[in-house]
Formats: C-alpha cells, sequence, structure tokens
C-alpha cells in the first residue's frame, strides 16, 4: 500500500477576475440576467490566466470595465507522501493560496478532485478569530479552537503556548494594547502548537522580528521531523529551501514543476532569470491593452555578456524600442522595479524632472533610459508602462516579463554585504569628533 | 510512515482519515455529525460574543434590561394609558415586558444570525468548519440576555403582585421555539446576505414589522375569529402568547393555532438549513 497523504487529480478553480467574486445586489442580479447572452458573446474565448494581484499598479488593470475571468488553477495534479515537507512557490497570484484553500476544504474546486488521508490542520493566517478586546490567555482558547485546537489539548499546551511567544507579563491585558510584535508572537504561538497530521501553511513566517522568525522556522524544522506532512507556500525561497525536500512550481495556475526542493527552486529562479540582454515583450505579456503602443523590444545596454543582469552600483541604462501605432498625446512612461514577490522597490516616469509630456506620431521609436542603481545583489522584476496623462488611461502595462539580475560584486571581500541588510544599498557619511581636542582632531570615515 | 505502522500496531486507527475534496452540485445533505463535531468551537464562539459584547461600555450588561424596560414603559404609556390598548386584564406594564422579553430574544437573535457570516468573514475565508456554526453562535449567545431580562420579568410580577401559573415548565418551550424561528429565518437571511448586501438593510425593517404583527403591545384576541389561524402563522404570536399564558395566567392556552406555527417554523427552518448547505460553498468566495 502507498503512503500517500494528499493525491490532487485536476484541481481547477474558476474565478472572476479580482480574485474573489463580487457580491452583489439584487438589482446588479436582475441587470446581469438580461445582459448575459451578450457577454457571453463579447468575451467568447477562452478564459486567460491572469495575474490579478499585480503589486505595482492595480487600477490599470481593471481599465476595461468588462468583466474578466481567470483560472486561478488550471489541472493542477500532484502527490505527496505521509511525512513530506512540500514547498509550493510561484510568483504572487500564481494559484498558491487558491491552491491551499482547496486543500483545506475553504473554497471548492470547479473540476476535479483531491483524496486527503488524516486530520488536516490550516494556517492560512496567524492570528484568525483574533479579538481585539479579549485578553491574550482567552485569544489562545478561542484561536486554537478556531484552528480545531481541542479545549483540552489547548490547556495541556497551554504554558508552552506562553513560553513560546514570549508574552508571560500581557497574558490578561487586551490584545489590543499588545505590540504588532507581541500579537504575531502570540498568533504564531498557537499555530505553532497546531498537532494535526497534515499542515498547510500559508506565508506566516512573514512575521515578526528577525529573532522570532529564526525561533519560527526552527519550530517549523521540528514539525517536519516529527514525520508530519506539511504543504507550505512561501515567498521566502531560502526558508523553502531550508525547511522543504521536495517543491511544486506553480506558474499562472499550473504546475510548472514538481520535484526534489533545489531543483524547483533552480526552476524558478531559472524562469525568472531572462536570458540574454534583450527582451521581446510578447502580446500576451502586454497587460492593459494595446492601446497604440507595443513594445517590440528592451534591451540592457550595459549588460553583463549577454544576459540582462547588471553590475552592482551600476547604472541600469535601458533602450526599450516601441511601434506606436496611432497618434498619440501627453503620454508619460513609466519604469519600476519590484522584488519577485511582488514588493515595489522604485518606480521612475519620463516627467519626473521636466514635466514635458510626450507626443508621438505613428512609427518605431527607441526611448532611452539611465536609472540610478542602488539595489542589492539578486533578481527583480522590471516593470514597463505608459499611459495618457490627462486622462489617466493605460496605453500599455508590462508588469512581469522581463527579470533584472543585480549580479554580486566579484570583490567578495567587500564588508559591505556583510555587515548590512535591506533591498537596497543604503549611503551614508559618517563623521567621529573628539570634543576634548578641539576641532583639529575630526577624521571622517566611510564615503559610499 | 512511522506514523501509519504505529497506530496499525496498537490497532487503535486502521485506517487514517480520508476524505474527498471535490466539486459538489445541488442540494447537500446535512451534516449533524460535523456540528457536533465543532460543538467546542460552537461554544468559544458565543462565549466570544458574551463576552465582547459589552467591552468598552459604561452601563454594560444593563444594556439588556435598558431598551425592553424603555420600550416597556413608552407602550405603557402610550398604548396603555394614552390609547386603552385592552390587556388581557392585566397591568399594562406587566403585560407587555412579559411580550418584550422574548421578543426582544428573537429579534436579537434573528439580527445577529443575518449578519454573522458577513461579520465573521474572516473566519470564513481563512479556516474550514461547518459555516452552520456561525449564525447558530450567533442565535445561542442571546440566550444569555435574556436569562438576565427574564430575572427583571420575575422582579416586576413579584412588584404586580403576580405569581406564575403551573404552567410554568412550558417556558422552555416556548423560548426554543422562539430561537428556533430566529434561526430558521436567520439561515436564509444569513446567506442571502452574503451575496446580496441589500439583506442588512432589509433586516431592520423586517424586525421593525415583524414587531408590529407580534401582540407585544396589544392582546392577540383582538384579533378577529375568523383571522386567527392566519395570525397563528406568525410563531411569535404563539410564543408571546405562550409565555403570557404560563407565567401570568390569564389569557387562554395556546391550542391549535401552537400546532400552526411548530409547523411553519419547522417547514422554514428546514428549508433555511438545505438552502444553506447549498450555498455554504460559495461564501469563502463571495463574502
Amino acid at each position: 500500500m502507498s503512503h500517500i497523504a494528499i493525491r490532487a487529480e485536476g484541481l481547477s478553480k474558476f474565478y472572476r477576475i479580482g480574485g474573489r467574486e463580487r457580491y452583489y445586489t439584487l438589482r446588479d442580479s436582475l441587470a446581469r440576467s438580461f445582459t448575459v447572452p451578450f457577454r457571453w458573446f463579447r468575451n467568447g474565448r477562452q478564459p486567460a490566466a491572469v495575474d490579478c494581484q499585480s503589486p505595482v499598479n492595480p487600477t490599470l488593470r481593471s481599465v476595461n470595465g468588462n468583466a474578466q475571468f481567470i483560472w486561478a488553477l488550471k489541472d493542477v495534479s500532484f502527490e505527496v507522501k505521509q511525512g513530506e515537507v512540500v514547498g509550493v512557490i510561484g510568483r504572487n497570484g500564481a494559484g498558491k493560496s487558491t491552491l491551499l484553500k482547496i486543500l483545506a476544504e475553504i473554497t471548492e474546486p470547479t473540476t476535479g478532485w483531491a483524496e486527503i488521508r488524516g486530520r488536516v490542520g490550516s494556517l492560512l493566517e496567524v492570528g484568525t478569530g483574533f479579538h481585539p478586546e479579549l485578553t491574550g490567555r482567552e485569544n489562545i482558547y478561542l484561536n486554537g479552537a478556531i484552528l480545531g485546537m481541542k479545549k483540552a489539548e489547548i490547556n495541556h499546551k497551554f504554558d508552552e503556548i506562553v513560553a513560546f511567544a514570549e508574552i508571560e507579563k500581557f497574558l490578561d491585558t487586551p490584545v489590543k494594547h499588545y505590540s504588532s510584535g507581541m500579537y504575531m508572537r502570540l498568533a504564531f504561538s498557537v499555530a505553532a502548537h497546531l498537532e494535526p497530521e497534515i499542515l498547510l501553511v500559508d506565508e506566516v513566517l512573514a512575521v515578526g522580528d528577525a529573532a522570532f522568525q529564526k525561533k519560527c522556522l526552527g519550530k517549523m524544522g521540528d514539525v517536519a521531523n516529527e514525520g508530519r506532512t506539511v504543504i507550505f507556500v512561501s515567498h521566502n525561497l531560502a526558508a523553502i529551501a531550508q525547511s522543504c525536500e521536495h517543491g511544486v512550481l506553480i506558474h499562472e495556475g499550473c504546475v510548472k514543476k514538481q520535484g526534489r526542493i533545489n531543483e524547483v527552486v533552480q526552476e524558478y529562479i531559472g524562469a525568472a532569470a531572462t536570458s540574454g540582454s534583450c527582451v521581446e515583450p510578447t502580446a500576451v505579456e502586454h497587460v492593459t491593452g494595446l492601446n497604440g503602443i507595443q513594445v517590440r523590444k528592451v534591451k540592457l545596454v550595459n549588460g553583463l555578456a549577454d544576459s540582462f543582469s547588471v553590475l552592482w552600483k551600476q547604472p541600469l541604462h535601458l533602450t526599450i524600442d516601441i511601434e506606436v501605432t496611432k497618434p498619440l498625446h501627453n503620454i508619460s512612461f513609466g519604469l519600476g522595479v519590484a522584488t519577485l514577490d511582488g514588493v515595489a522597490i522604485f518606480t521612475v516616469h519620463n516627467t519626473d524632472l521636466s514635466n514635458e509630456l510626450w507626443s508621438l506620431a505613428p512609427g518605431v521609436y527607441q526611448i532611452s533610459v539611465k536609472v540610478h542603481n542602488q539595489l542589492r545583489a539578486g533578481m527583480y522584476n522590471l516593470i514597463l508602462g505608459a499611459h495618457e496623462a490627462i486622462a489617466k488611461t493605460s496605453i500599455f502595462y508590462i508588469p512581469d516579463a522581463i527579470r533584472l539580475e543585480v549580479a554580486t560584486p566579484t570583490d567578495a571581500q567587500d564588508l559591505y554585504f556583510e555587515h548590512n541588510a535591506g533591498i537596497v544599498n543604503g549611503s551614508s557619511t559618517w563623521m567621529l569628533s573628539n570634543h576634548l581636542q578641539g576641532t583639529s582632531g575630526d577624521c571622517m570615515l566611510i564615503s559610499r | 510512515m512511522f506514523k501509519i505502522g504505529a497506530m496499525e500496531m496498537d490497532g487503535t486507527v486502521a485506517q487514517p482519515l480520508t476524505k474527498i475534496i471535490k466539486p459538489s452540485y445541488g442540494w447537500m445533505p446535512i451534516r449533524l455529525d460535523a456540528i457536533w463535531a465543532h460543538r467546542e468551537l460552537l461554544y468559544f464562539l458565543v462565549w466570544r460574543d458574551i463576552k465582547v459584547r459589552y467591552k468598552q461600555t459604561l452601563l454594560g450588561v444593563l444594556w439588556t434590561v435598558l431598551q425592553p424596560l424603555m420600550l416597556m414603559v413608552a407602550f405603557s404609556i402610550f398604548f396603555g394609558r394614552l390609547a386603552k390598548v385592552p390587556s388581557d386584564g392585566l397591568p399594562y406594564p406587566v403585560f407587555t415586558f412579559c411580550a418584550l422579553i422574548p421578543w426582544q430574544l428573537f429579534s436579537q437573535a434573528l439580527t445577529q444570525a443575518s449578519n454573522s457570516l458577513v461579520t465573521n468573514d474572516r473566519l470564513i475565508t481563512k479556516v474550514y468548519f461547518p459555516r452552520l456554526v456561525i449564525p447558530l453562535s450567533a442565535v445561542l449567545s442571546g440566550l444569555v440576555d435574556f436569562l438576565i431580562a427574564f430575572i427583571i420579568l420575575l422582579t416586576l410580577m413579584i412588584y404586580y403582585g403576580i405569581s406564575p401559573t403551573s404552567a410554568l415548565w412550558t417556558i422552555p418551550i416556548f423560548v426554543l421555539l422562539a430561537v428556533v424561528s430566529a434561526l430558521a429565518v436567520g439561515l436564509w437571511l444569513s446567506a442571502l446576505n452574503v451575496r446580496y448586501r441589500d439583506v442588512r438593510y432589509t433586516i431592520p425593517f423586517i424586525t421593525q414589522f415583524w414587531l408590529f404583527v407580534s401582540p407585544v403591545a396589544y392582546p392577540s384576541s383582538i384579533v378577529p375569529e375568523p383571522w386567527g389561524w392566519v395570525y397563528a402563522l406568525n410563531p411569535m404570536a404563539g410564543v408571546i402568547e405562550g409565555f403570557r399564558w404560563a407565567l401570568l395566567g390569564k389569557t387562554e392556552g395556546p391550542g391549535s393555532e401552537l400546532v400552526l406555527s411548530f409547523a411553519v417554523v419547522v417547514a422554514l427552518f428546514i428549508g433555511g438549513l438545505y438552502y444553506f448547505r447549498r450555498m455554504e460553498k460559495t461564501f469563502a468566495d463571495v463574502v
């Protein structure tokens, strides 16, 4: 007999755009019942799998008011053996959370099925059901019950939970008076003491300070060693690689790769690394319409040896070849950089300094742009877009086609990386003065 | 693997719990065993509602009795004293307060239950449990308020020198009828509320309307005879007259009309259960 804990066959989930179905008023419902045939006619083609939670410019997406549909998950099949710890990775909106919600029975699949053997506990959010007016003690019981623990079980683990969260002194204080760190520690602590046979975890490590994160990772490791089956969704590739043996890469609702975690992470990073110093975005990657501009080619002029990567501290020098198909006025071009999990780092526009909007006649153009680069070494997402600045309509928007790598400096003896943290490089000038000896003893230390 | 082996050896669990997740269609069976399995969650949700309800209020639990008391005063002055509404020979204040207590239980339970799914949307989108637990807990948490108000009613009866009849033991039956009525309607409205937020605005109107068609400010004996059975379609008429009969002892005991009330409630309740079950799977996507 095979010891399969979870088997999923062809799981699919269909949503209206926005990730959730919107709610209706009765009036809408009546109105819709008249227009449905027409809308099917208009949107007749297969719904496209679209990343619907783009972090950088969500407004651009709803520009055309028509209802859009997406397959949040499409024909997802996989198996998880008893005792395996499986990491699920993928970009924002790839369908990772939808998958967990289906396995946790929070929402039903549209088609397909899954077989689950064992008691399931799901942690899609820490602190679900925490009530601000209740004390820490009361919330431990409430949250425990919500997560599926029995009262006796909570009694049994109560001291352990409190000790893990380090909140002994505030046990009888309403949690609304907690600092956010304390709040998260308590919430995670309750969750960490859940002991189901199968544990579904979504993004919970994004909580608390670094020390507590480390402690949580340790606790997750314990969980793995206890022979429990765990499915773990995270953007934190390091955490995934550390605590999982197997991985599933989900891309636009489909399983793109599954297997050993290292291979899956490689595939994810590899998919992210664009080959060559040029990118030619396809029509699909122009997320909001082709309202007159199509981007033909994006080139990193100062890219390292035929790759879309730039050396640390080097400016980004890009050329963007565009084709304009109709006369356009008052156009503002923008460029943004985001982390792979969708955190926007910065955006810049051609209007930032000059305030001068561009007018374009049909034809082929090349835009050249230089961007001061403070990014630390790593992979980033380069986002391009243009909009008509008066009517504020989107002309094109490419959120997810270009991967930028910032390469590690070769002189690895540089202490900067060892000492500093963050997404961007800071730069600072430091002075030390000795007041006892007057101003003559000033010395300057480091300038970056 | 280790776990399975161990379980097989000591023979307590031969096979781990297996469940199939797949799309469901149409009407689903009511899973009472699933509710039973989540009874502790139900308990904690009721406990939370009660604990939180009067936090950071000045008057706290006094609010429970203040509302019916104020209504009693207003009704006594305007309906009892000025409009001379009959009260079956009972002192008007105790006559109307005896009705306001079950009425408040019912209307609070109905309102809370109808809004319960929307207010607990975080739970619905993040954790699995039978959703029926939510409106159920909303209805049950009203019972504590009811008990407190009931004590005030007994005090008022002592003041007016009225002692409860030997039919006092039937009160729990009427309480049950009121609670199930509220839950029956609450199930429909809460499920509808998830999809159509119009419901939220309808609820105050529904409870107000229902108050007027229930014998709170007047006795149901003023309803002319051929219409008596139509009036009994409103289960709260049976509940309120039952309260007056069992506690104050002046009106006639509830008869065949009560059977009709029960039938209406049971039909509404079972219909509500199935409708709720059918809609349950979409809650997390829509709420």
